[in-house]
Order: C-alpha cells, then structure tokens, then sequence
C-alpha cells in the first residue's frame, strides 16, 4: 500500500473510532464537560462579583476624593473644626475642604448617606460632584436644602421640592430637596448638604468628619503631609486618598480570597471528575487504542487524540461555564448585592464589571483543567503494550499497580506544620495549603484504605452479595478512581457543613451570652443622626416598666494612619463583672498597673498584637489615655477590632453623653410591650426609637448570618451535584466495561433482577466507602477551615459543632443516590443479548 | 449711579436675596440720600448692607511701554438666608474676587476668581478700613497705599496702589441713584488716579509695570431698577489729571432708563450731571466667537460739553465667569480720545449683551 493510501485510510479509522467513543460515551462526556462548565460558572461568577463591588467601590470613592491628595479623618463622631483654618492656611495647601459624612436616620427606611461640605471649596477639588450646576449650589446654601442622587430620589420615592424627615437624636427635622443629580454624577444612593446646614440640623455644630486636600502644584505631598500630622491631635490622621479603596480592599480582601478558594475547590473537583471520567473511559477503550497502535499510530499520536479530546470537553465546558458564570453572577448581585450579603458595601448599588482578562483567565483554567485530568490517563492508554489490550479490548486493568503508602503519609504529616503557619499579608495561606496537601494525601491513600477496609469486610453468604464484595475486591485501582471521586467532593462538602454548623452553633452561643437583657432600645446606630440624649436616658430609666438601664455609646477611632477605624463600645458596666462579655481570656484581676480597663475583642488582639496585661492608646476628645487590656472577648460582629470601654470614661473624655442603645431589665410583672408603649407616650416620637427584645434581635442576627452564608450553600449544593455525578461517571463505566461478565452471570442462569442486586450492592459498598472515607477527611478539613483559615481570615474563633444530622442525611443521600445509580446503569447494559456481550471478549 | 459690577454677582443668589431679611433677621439698611461719607471709615466693609464691592481697574506698563489693562475686585454679598444658624459655617457673608488681565499681544483676557463664605480668618471683608481678602488673595490699605495680590493658575497680579487724589463722591454726596424711582441707588466713592507699582506673574514668568489705576467702592441694598436688564459704565482717569464716571442703565429694547455721570476738573472742582446730559452712541460692534454675544465696544459719549471717542485696547475683553458666576460681559481697557487727541485712559463695563442681567 502507498503511504498516502495508508495514511488515509489511518485517518479515517482514527475518525471512526473517535467517533464512536463519542457515541459510545455520550453521557460521560456530557458529565465532564458540565463538570468543567459548573467549575469554571462559579469561578467566574465569584470573581465578576467581587470585581463589580470593588470597581463600584473604587469609582465611588474616586468620585468622592476627586483630586484630593491628602485627607484628614477622626473618629465616628468627628474632630474639632478649628484644625480647618490652620490646615487651610498652610503653605503648599492649594484646597483644604471640610466635610461631614453621615447617615440619616429616616423613619422605616434604609439610612441614607449625607456628605456635608462647603460647596465653594469642594467643586475645586470635586467638580465631578459639585461643579454640574453652579446655581445649584447658591440654593444648597437655604440652612433646610438638601440635594439627592439619583439613585436615593430613586429609593425614597422624592423629587426636587419634595419634603425629607430626618431622625435627630428622638426628633424629626424636616429638610428641603431642591434638586436631584442626574445618574451620570454618582450612581450612589447619597444625598448633599451644605455643612452648616448639617452642622446645624444634624446637630453636629463645631465638629467635622474629613477634610479633603488638594496640593498646590509643585509642592511635595508627603512633606504637607508630615507638617499637617504635626498639627493633629490625637486620633486625627492624614492619609493619602488612595489609601482609601485599599482599606476598602483590604476589608473584603480575606473573604474575597474564600469565596475564591471555593471557587477553585470547584474547578479542582470538576478536573477531577475530567480525571475520573478520562480515565475510565480510557480503560475501556483500550482495545480501540491498541487498534490505533497496530495501524501505526504512535505513542505521540494516541497522547494526541486523547488530549484533544479533553481540550475539546474543556473548551466547550469553559464557554458553557462562561455564560452560566455571567447568568449566576447577575443573579446574586440583583438578589444578594455586591458583597453578596457580608454587608461589606451596603447602601452601594453594583453594575457588573466586565472583565476579559479575568474571563479568559478562568476559559484557560476550565481548558487547563480538563487536560490536565486527561493527561495521566491518557500517557498510561498510549505506553500500554497493544498485544494484551487487543485480545482483551473490554478487560479491566484488574491489578492495582503496587503504589507505596510513604507519598500519601508524607502529604498527610505536611498538613500539621502547614496549619500552623502564621497568616501572609493577612491571607491564610498555610491554612489553604494545609488543607490542599491533606485532601491530597487522603486521596493517594484511597485505594489502599479501601482495599483495607474491603479485606476487613467479611465475606458475604449470599452468593450476588459475595460476587459484589469479591467484584471490588478484585478491580481496586477502579475502585480507588471512583472512591476518589466521591473524597473529593463529599470531604469538601462535610468539612463545609462542618465548619458553618459550628460557626451558627457558636453565634448562637454568643448571642446568648451578649444579649443579656430583657429588651433594647435604639434610636440609631454608630455614625448615624439617631441617638438617645442624657434626658431621654434619664426618662427611660424612671418608666416603671424599667428596674435597670445600661446605656452604650458605639463609636469608631483611628488607632493607626490608613488603617481601617476600630469600634469604640462605651458601656454602662460593673468592673468586677462586665455584663455580656464573652470572655475568651479574663485577666482583670491580674493586672498590676492602675489604669482603666479596656476589653479587647479577638480581631483588635490579632491586628495590633495585643494580649491581656497590654497597654493600649486610645484617643478620644483629642486627647490620648493609656488603658490595660482586662480581657480578651469574641466579637462576632466586627472584623476589624473592637475596644470595650467604661461609659463614665468615656463620657470624661469627650462629654458626649449621647447613647445608641439603652439595654432594659425589666420590671417584675411588665413585658416588653409594655415598654415599647410606656416609651413612645414618655418620649412623644413613636416609631424613631426601636424598643426589641431579645428573642427578635437573635432571630435577625441568625437571619443575617443565614444570608451571608447563603452563597456558601449554593456552592455546597454544586459540590454535592459534583459529588453525584462522580459516583454516576463511575457506575456507568464499570458496568459498561463489565458487560462481557454480565453476558456471562447471565449465561450460567444468573437473573437480571440478581444482576441488578449485584450492582446494587457493589454501588452501597462503593458509595459508604467512599463517603465515610470522605466524612474522615472533611471532619480534618474542617478543623483546619475553623482554627487556621476562619481565624486567620475574619479573626474570630469558633467552637466545634457538628452537624450530625445535617451530615447524615446528606451521607445518607449520597449513599443511596449512588446504589440508585449503579443500578440504573446495570439496566442499560442488560438490555443487549448475553451471547454477543460474551462474544466481545473472546 | 449705576454700576457695572453686579455683574459679577451670581444669578443663582438671587431668589434668595428676594428676602428683605436675611440672618436673624436683621433687616438690610435702606440706601437714601443725606447720609455723610466718613474716611477713612467708611473704606472698610457695610456688612449689614445686602452687596458691596472695591472694583480696582488701570492701565499698566512694562518696561518696553507695552499696555497692559487689569481689574481686581473683592464683593461682599450678604445675600443668604441662614435661618439663624449657630454654626461657624453659616454663609453670613459670601466673599468674590475676580482678577483679569488684558494683554494685546494675546488678545483675550485672562481671569481668575475665588469664592468663599466668610469666616475662621480664611475670607472676610473688615470694617472700618478696606480689608478684604480670599485665602492668600487680598487688597488691602495701609497709609496712604493700597495693595492688591491675586496669585492664580494662569497669571498673578501684585500691584502696590497709591494714593495721589481724595475720594471722588459721585451722585448726591455718595449717594447714587439708579433709576428714575427712590428705591434704587448706592452708597459710591472712586479713588481715581491710583498710582501703580508692581509685578505681573505668568507663564512662571515676572515682569515689573507700573500705571495708573481707578478703586470704586460702593454698597447698596436694592441696586437696580427692575425693568433694567443691563448698563453700559466707564471711569477715566483723564491726563490732565481730571476723573470722568459714567454710566447708564439700559431696558430690554435697548432704551436708556437712567443715567448720569460725575466729573471732577483737574483743578478739583466736581460737577455731577442729570440723565439728560449724558448720551452714549455705540460707534463699532464686536462679536463674541465663543458665546454669540455682540457688544459695541467703541462709543461716543457726551458729558455735558465733554465729548469723547472710546476705543478699546483690543476687541476681545469679554469676561466668561459662567464658570463661577454665570454670566458673561465684557470688560476691558480703553481710551478716551477728544479729537485726534487722546486725553485719557480707563475701564468700559458692558452687560447684558449676552443675555439679560437682572440683579
């Protein structure tokens, strides 16, 4: 034959049986492409959303600072106005701009933002903002005007000459809207305000929140910099604009980096299951390889087909995952938002940002890994000898290739020393290796453990149940490949419930712990126009449905230049015993040093390195006291630290007796209705001051976290779906590549209902195998998730709970869905003629 | 008399300034006739008084003779409601400056400004002596000189300004009418024949001038007729040493509603004149490339038995402080020719070309 005969008649061949393993593997393929596809949909969908937050966050702030290079920040409540003039008047400053920055109160609705300037000087720094209608400016300075976005006109249902009641402390004060910005200036929901207006209505005369400053050209930022820090008091800080959105980066930076972890978890699984379907699939064709071979295809050329085979699943895996990544992604940020619920960025209104890099980023990750699950296989099907392959087309490899335990062992040791590393730039990164070194471990050794446990399983009396156990017994690297599957997935998936399970288990706790009272009144929360004055303090606490009041003042402070502002909680408390604390280290009594106490959450102890017996700083009036950190108590609530300090102290530092919350002991025989009635008659303003008991705030609180979590469960849902189409994968090619044995059961007088029992049994053996194997692997996965990646990420420790329902049902589930499968793909292969399956073999 | 540089005043604070009161509710002072001008006291701020202004312009001269024409000029608007406001940001008082150059050899003005509520020592107008100042630009007197600084992007301007003649009173002593009615008119001082000394700034680089410059300063609480949409004004300082003010207010057809003038001899006798002695007749128009508007920028003018020939230093003087104020006039260095003869040099101020200015 002339070569270029042969050569065709090769090709065409090869044409042929790759085709015919498309026909003959339609529905494994279609697995692994949706594998890959459901992978590559969550990677894409979390980074798209995190991008569109951030972007939204990094455009808004830009807005906002507009050619600012240096701003002046304080705490919460704000810091003396007569630093203005004196950084006014530097040399060097071209614009110094005033600010308020606030929430207004408003009655049943969301808060809305205010920034408060002096427009004249802020339309040279942010004209974007200030400088569309200069006539706008001259009515914004009526001492009642009030300019709205868009999107907050939008929201509150106002237009220009509408009427805005702001909640004042327990008042209401009605302000003006005398223009709405057009959407292009800000798609923020905020409004604007003349900064006497706010000083004034607000009641906020004499202080200010920010001043932004624009350097005259020539001068050198950092050198204005140092010589306005010379004139700030304590707790005042300058830092530079862009350190805004990195704090904004920062802030969001650990949980982002988790949901991608997750992300990548789930690509992980779906090459994985390209792993598992390839390799399965493989082993069955290797009688068409082997006739690949024989026409004179070579190692590289069989290498060739196999991976382009996978590059093509991948491919079109990838793109599917694209445009189910973008349809997944705008569900969440319409439904959830932009942090997803975290509440990261509320009041914020997020467009998707489109990214390319990024999407052709995770296309080539999705390609990637589909052949790289390919290629073991795919190496292992073209060095095979053809001869034996050839007689045996159908045969499986029945004989583990002896794999030493040593490599699996040594990955299991690694993950300890990996768990404890101490967290990189604030990342867990020993905690993320430790536990990519303990699932791979675990999977090295999964052929063994089940063989172990197999040898250990004693043999059956019945004679399908012995065939089943001495089936798997016999075929153990196809075991291993489809236990793998199911570790893989379901370890994950238990090390998740585990870790949420104890999370909600702890918050639960906590929250008993921190709600001590019988009720709480509120009139706002930090940072917002709401608050209790002294009066109202002093007429709740003579309401004779009240035996005692603790009154709390939440603020924030700056500890550290561009640092985000750690919360300040000022409470009425009794030293000896501080109500509510759930003290993780108490050390009040221990303390030599005669200063006031401060109690410390987790967070504050991690991000400055303070422990009890610490002397800390704490800036409050402008001026800076030392404290002895008493104790060290868990903070669910904020990640970024918080200082638990004496009222009274408070109250000498600063003279703002002003609270947020009152918490309530009821009188004996009164409830808390009768509170919220004795409260709306006393202080005449039903509906501004929230009156909630216990019981509500726990539900909101456990609400919240549910909803923050919710993203987590939709990815755990995905693992799971993963997790069943491994077991699925598995099942249909064993029993496909068993239809000889089938034929041959059959044959002797072996029925098809014993046929189907069989398998049964053989997908119950594989199924709770592999999923108490996998049990084992994510209780240790989840240990590492709780101690090292949610301690070293949100800096809050938790307690174990297990889920054990939760994780028995889902257990439970696997283990049937995967006899169900088994048995379902027996059917299949049982519809052929027994004669024709023996056949094929011989 | 009438005056130009309301022009300046922004549009946008005119339907507050419909209210007679403003914070606290003290009341503006009524501007009426009789009222003796007190120097230098009176020099300083009115602050009770809704608008008030120190309008310097002149004609200056580098060292190779070039002329170069400026203004520099401080307003002081009480115009604000405040409701009372306690807080130290409360707009009392709004503070303006614009500064512009008129260079032939650019031929369009170059001009900065600067706006600010009054208050924490950054912008304010004193009382008692003219003191008035926006972050680092001021005018301020002192003896007998007065200086100016306005250091800006494009240009800045340093000019020591002295004192050669006393104050020249226009209308009735200082008391200026605007309209055939009572209820306009103005408190309204010049100080002419300012001898000017200082420094030019642009481009990074200085140049010394000097020239002869003209200071209005005039206050007021109701300063315009309300059928009026625009006026014509001029102030020359005269080479004999002689001062010439005129001005007129214009209606919506072109129509001249009031005018007047006051002109001060070199040997110092003063004479003031009624509407009907002064006639403007625009000689040339110029339009405006950039806003439509056409303005006559050259103008025979009729004081008395006085007739002068007004020419500009360059056609293009509009002013575009839409930026700021949101309006656009013209305002630019001319001379005053009697014959072929040039006897004098000043300031024309034109508004209400571009559209109609109501104050």
């Amino acid at each position: 034959m002339a070569p270029v005969a042969l050569a065709g008649y090769r090709a065409l061949v090869q044409r042929a049986l790759t085709s015919c393993a498309w026909q003959a593997n339609r529905g494994r393929l279609l697995l692994s492409v949706f594998g890959v596809a459901l992978g590559v949909a969550l990677g894409v969908a979390v980074h798209l959303i995190n991008g569109s937050a951030i972007n939204e966050f990094t455009v808004a702030a830009r807005t906002l600072s507009g050619d600012a290079n240096l701003v002046v920040r304080g705490p919460l409540e704000g810091f003396d106005e007569n630093i203005y003039p004196l950084i006014a008047r530097l040399a060097g400053v071209d614009v110094a701009s005033p600010a308020l920055e606030l929430d207004i109160r408003l009655p049943s609705r969301r808060p809305l933002h205010l920034i408060a300037v002096d427009a004249f000087r802020a339309l040279r720094i942010q004209p974007a903002l200030f400088g569309s209608e200069f006539r706008q400016i001259y009515a914004l300075l009526a001492s009642d005007a009030i300019v709205l976005s868009h999107a907050a006109a939008e929201d509150l249902g106002l237009r220009e000459g509408s009427r805005l009641i702001a909640q004042v402390g327990t008042q209401s004060v009605p302000l003006r809207v005398i223009a709405v910005l057009p959407p292009e200036v800000t798609a923020q929901r905020v409004a604007f305000a003349d900064i006497a207006t706010a000083q004034w209505r607000l009641q906020r005369l004499g202080l200010l929140d920010r001043i932004d400053i624009r350097v005259a050209p020539g001068a050198d930022t950092q050198d204005i910099a140092a010589k306005i820090a010379a004139l700030l008091p304590p707790g005042v800080q300058v830092s530079d604009t862009d350190s805004q959105s990195r704090q904004a980066e920062g802030m969001t930076r650990a949980y982002r980096v988790n949901l991608n972890m997750l992300a990548l978890v789930a690509l992980f699984t779906g090459s994985f299951l390209v792993f598992a379907t390839q390799a399965l699939t493989i082993l069955q064709r290797r009688g068409e390889i082997a006739i690949l071979r024989v026409l004179g295809v070579t190692r590289g050329g069989v290498m060739r087909i196999l991976l382009t085979e996978s590059l093509i699943i991948g491919a079109v895996g990838s793109a599917l995952g694209l445009v189910l990544g973008f349809a997944l992604a705008w569900f969440a940020v319409s439904r959830f938002g932009g942090d997803l619920g975290a509440g990261y960025f509320i009041g914020m209104t997020v467009h998707l940002h489109q990214d390319p890099a990024a999407l052709a980023l995770y296309f080539a990750l999705g390609v990637g890994a589909a052949v790289a699950g390919c290629v073991v296989p795919a190496w292992k099907a073209a060095a095979s000898d053809p001869a034996p392959a050839l007689k045996a087309a159908n045969a499986i490899e029945t004989t583990a290739s002896a794999r030493p335990h040593w490599p699996g062992l040594g990955l299991l040791a690694a993950t300890l020393p990996l768990a404890l590393l101490p967290p990189i730039h604030g990342l867990p990164v020993g905690g993320y290796a430790a536990v990519a070194v303990l699932l791979a471990g675990a999977l090295w050794l999964a052929p063994a453990v089940a063989e172990r446990l197999l040898r250990g399983l004693p043999s059956p009396r019945g004679a399908v149940a012995l065939i089943a156990v001495q089936q798997l017994r016999g075929v153990n690297s196809q075991l291993g490949i489809s236990i793998s599957a199911i570790v893989v997935s379901f370890s994950l998936m238990a090390a998740m419930l585990i870790m949420i399970g104890s999370f909600r288990g702890s918050l639960e706790a906590w929250l008993r712990d921190i709600l001590p009272a019988d009720a709480y009144v509120r009139a706002g929360g930090a940072g917002q126009t709401g608050f209790l004055d002294a009066a109202t303090l002093r007429t709740v606490a003579a309401l004779p449905a009240v035996a005692r009041i603790a009154a709390l003042r939440i603020q924030e402070i700056r500890l550290q230049p561009g640092q985000v502002p750690v919360t300040l909680l000022a409470r009425d408390l009794e030293l000896a015993n501080p109500e509510a604390l759930p003290l993780l280290q108490a050390g009040a009594d221990k303390l030599r040093s005669n200063l006031p106490p401060v109690w410390i959450s987790e967070a504050a102890a991690d991000l400055y390195g303070w422990s009890v017996g610490s002397e800390v700083n704490v800036a409050l009036g402008g001026t800076n006291t030392r404290y002895a950190v008493a104790g060290i108590w868990r903070d669910y609530t904020r990640q970024n630290g918080t200082l638990l300090i004496e009222r009274a102290r408070y109250i000498a530092a600063t003279g703002d007796t002003r609270a947020n919350d009152v918490w309530v002991w009821l009188a004996p025989g009164h409830s808390v209705e009768t509170l919220l009635e004795e409260v709306n008659h006393s202080l005449g303003a039903a509906g501004l001051v929230e009156v909630r008991n216990t019981a509500s705030i726990r539900k909101t609180s456990l609400a919240v976290f549910d909803r923050t979590f919710a993203v987590t469960y939709l990815l755990e849902a995905v693992a799971v779906l993963i997790g069943l189409f491994g077991i699925s994968v598995g099942c249909s090619s064993q029993v496909l590549a068993r239809r000889a044995e089938f034929g041959m059961l059959r044959h002797v007088g072996v029925t098809r209902g014993q046929i189907a029992a069989l398998l049964g049994i053989e997908g119950l053996l594989a199924g709770a195998i592999g999923i108490t194997y996998g049990l084992v692997t994510g209780g240790a996965i989840s240990l590492v998730l709780i101690h090292v990646i949610n301690r070293q990420s949100f800096h809050w420790s938790m307690d174990l709970h297990v889920p054990v329902l939760a994780l028995v049902l889902v257990s439970a589930v696997l283990v049937l869905a995967a006899t169900g499968t088994a048995m379902a793909s027996g059917r299949r292969a049982m519809t052929g003629q027994p004669i024709a399956a023996v056949k094929e073999d011989w | 008399m009438n005056r130009r540089r309301f022009v300046m005043l922004p549009l946008g604070m005119l339907t507050i300034a419909q209210a007679s009161r403003n914070a606290r509710g003290a009341p503006y002072p009524a501007v009426v006739p009789g009222r003796v001008l007190r120097f230098p006291e009176d020099e300083g701020s009115h602050p009770g008084f809704r608008i008030e202004w120190w309008y310097a312009t002149g004609w200056l001269f580098d060292d190779a003779k070039r002329p170069l024409g400026f203004q520099i000029t401080f307003f002081r608007n009480r115009a604000v409601d405040t409701g009372g406001n306690p807080s130290r940001f409360a707009p009392e008082q709004l503070i303006v400056a614009h500064a512009a150059l008129s260079d032939p050899q650019r031929g369009h003005l170059l001009h900065e400004q600067q706006i600010a509520r009054s208050g924490f020592g950054l912008a304010d107008a004193a009382s008692g002596i003219t003191d008035a100042r926006i972050g680092n630009w001021f005018l301020r007197a002192g003896g007998d000189t007065l200086r100016a600084s306005t250091a800006g992007r494009e240009f800045s301007l340093d000019l020591t300004l002295r004192r050669t003649q006393p104050p020249l009173l226009h209308g009735e002593q200082g008391f200026s009418r605007k309209g055939p009615g009572p209820e306009s008119g103005s408190y309204y001082y010049t100080l002419p024949h300012l001898a000017v000394d200082g420094s030019i700034v642009t481009g990074g680089k200085a140049i010394r001038v000097s020239g002869t410059a003209w200071l209005d300063h005039e206050w007021s609480t109701a300063p315009m007729e309300s059928q009026a949409t625009g006026w014509d004004w001029i102030g020359i300082n005269l080479d004999d040493g002689g001062a010439l003010m005129a001005f007129r207010m214009r209606a919506g057809s072109g129509a001249t509603l009031w005018s007047g003038a006051t002109l001060r001899h070199a040997d110092g006798r003063t004479q003031t004149f009624a509407p009907q002695q002064v006639t403007w007749t625009s000689v040339r128009q110029w339009r405006s490339t950039r806003t439509d508007a056409t303005y006559p920028v050259a103008w025979r003018v009729a004081v008395g038995d006085l007739l002068l020939e007004l020419e500009p230093l360059m056609d293009d003087q509009e002013q575009d402080a839409r930026g700021s104020t949101g309006t656009v006039y013209w305002e630019g260095a001319i001379t005053a020719r009697s014959g072929d003869r040039i006897v004098g040099r000043g300031y024309l101020e034109l508004t209400g070309y571009w559209r109609a200015f109501r104050l």
